[in-house]
């Protein structure tokens, strides 16, 4: 069994714009979860500097302990990120799908002004129903959440 | 050369039929041009009230000029002149060249003689927008609730359209209902023709 624990979406300046958890154990406040959203936003410009490759485009996977961190960035430099249980499959299908949602629930909207926060009562409703199918649908059952997000930064000894 | 001797020949340019025209267009360069629309009228009002007005004289210009082509490609030159024939253009007809579907439903209103509802589970402007809170009960509908008045007005049914949201048991979203309140020299002369 695996899950998502929660979706990010970024703006190109490193703003949250969206976020939602799928669970209820390990919870996030606000304040973490833009936190989180930024300093990924960092970590990933950074990458893209450090890279040996030519033409890295970013981090697209963080594997961990306690969780795989998958991260998608559109060419306009608004990024998705999810966060789900290690070794869990299909991400890149998932963050598409909930780019394609993105384009069309929030771009689409003539009350939405870009770059700020989401409030679309259609993407939030339309990402609930998908991610629990494509949950279900990989591996027959949800799981509960055990995701403490502590992890990401280790004590230091 | 393949095709050739399977189009008709016509000797005068007026006995050609009128094309169907092209059938499907994308959806997606709609909702951005529609998107569009709406954000333009929303900068030049200062309230929601104002906006609908706007989105929907946005809509009277393309129902009058619907009626137009409709008449004349599909009804040789003949538009209806009795009310149940109008409504059922505009349910089907109308709605099958603009959204690809006949309307959900037609009703006749049981509180008011003078008022028919068409009613869309999911109206095709309203596909991708959601509506904020602070805005109320606004439903970018108008435009097609426009679309609707155009097409009766130059038909010669003077009526007002507006465009509500009706909450739906066991549905997330809301379905549109147009509703169509006709003057009262149309119901009269409905009645004197018996």
């Amino acid at each position: 069994m695996a899950a998502i624990y929660s979706l990010f979406i970024v703006n190109k300046s490193g703003g949250l714009i969206f976020y939602k958890e799928y669970g209820s154990a390990g919870r996030m406040d606000t304040n973490d979860s833009l936190r989180v959203a930024s300093l990924w936003h960092s970590m990933h410009a950074i990458s893209q500097q450090l890279s040996p490759t030519l033409g890295c485009t970013g981090i697209e996977l963080l594997e961990a302990d306690t969780f795989d961190l998958h991260c998608f960035q559109s060419l306009t430099g608004t990024k998705f990120f999810v966060v789900c249980e290690p070794g869990t499959q299909q991400m890149e299908g998932l963050l598409k799908h909930i780019y394609e949602l993105y384009t069309d629930y929030v771009l689409k909207n003539p009350f939405y002004e870009m770059e700020m926060p989401i409030r679309c009562e259609l993407l939030i409703s339309t990402c609930r129903r998908p991610y629990r199918r494509i949950v279900l649908r990989c591996w027959g059952d949800e799981c509960t959440l055990n995701f403490v997000f502590c992890s990401f930064f280790p004590p230091v000894h | 050369m393949i095709g050739v001797g399977k189009i008709k020949q016509y000797s005068n340019v007026l006995d050609k039929p009128l094309s169907k025209g092209k059938q499907e267009v994308s959806l997606s360069a709609f909702a951005f041009l529609f998107s569009e629309l709406v954000q333009y009228n929303q900068t030049q009002v200062d309230n929601i009230a104002e906006l609908e007005r706007r989105l929907e004289d946005a809509g009277y210009a393309v129902g009058a000029r619907v009626l137009e082509l409709l008449c004349h490609r599909d009804k040789g030159n003949r538009r209806e002149t009795r009310l149940l024939g109008i409504l059922s253009f505009v349910h089907s007809t109308v709605w099958k060249v603009l959204f690809g579907k006949v309307a959900d439903s037609l009703e006749k209103g049981t509180e008011h003689e003078d008022e028919y509802m068409i009613s869309e589970k999911e109206l095709l402007v309203n596909r991708f927008i959601s509506i904020p809170k602070d805005m109320g009960t606004f439903n970018c509908g108008a435009f097609v609730a426009g679309i609707v008045r155009g097409v009766l007005d130059s038909a010669g049914f003077p009526a007002v359209v507006t465009a509500h949201f009706v909450p739906m048991e066991g549905q997330q979203r809301p379905r549109t209902t147009i509703l169509i309140k006709f003057a009262e020299e149309v119901l009269r002369r409905e009645a004197r023709l018996g």
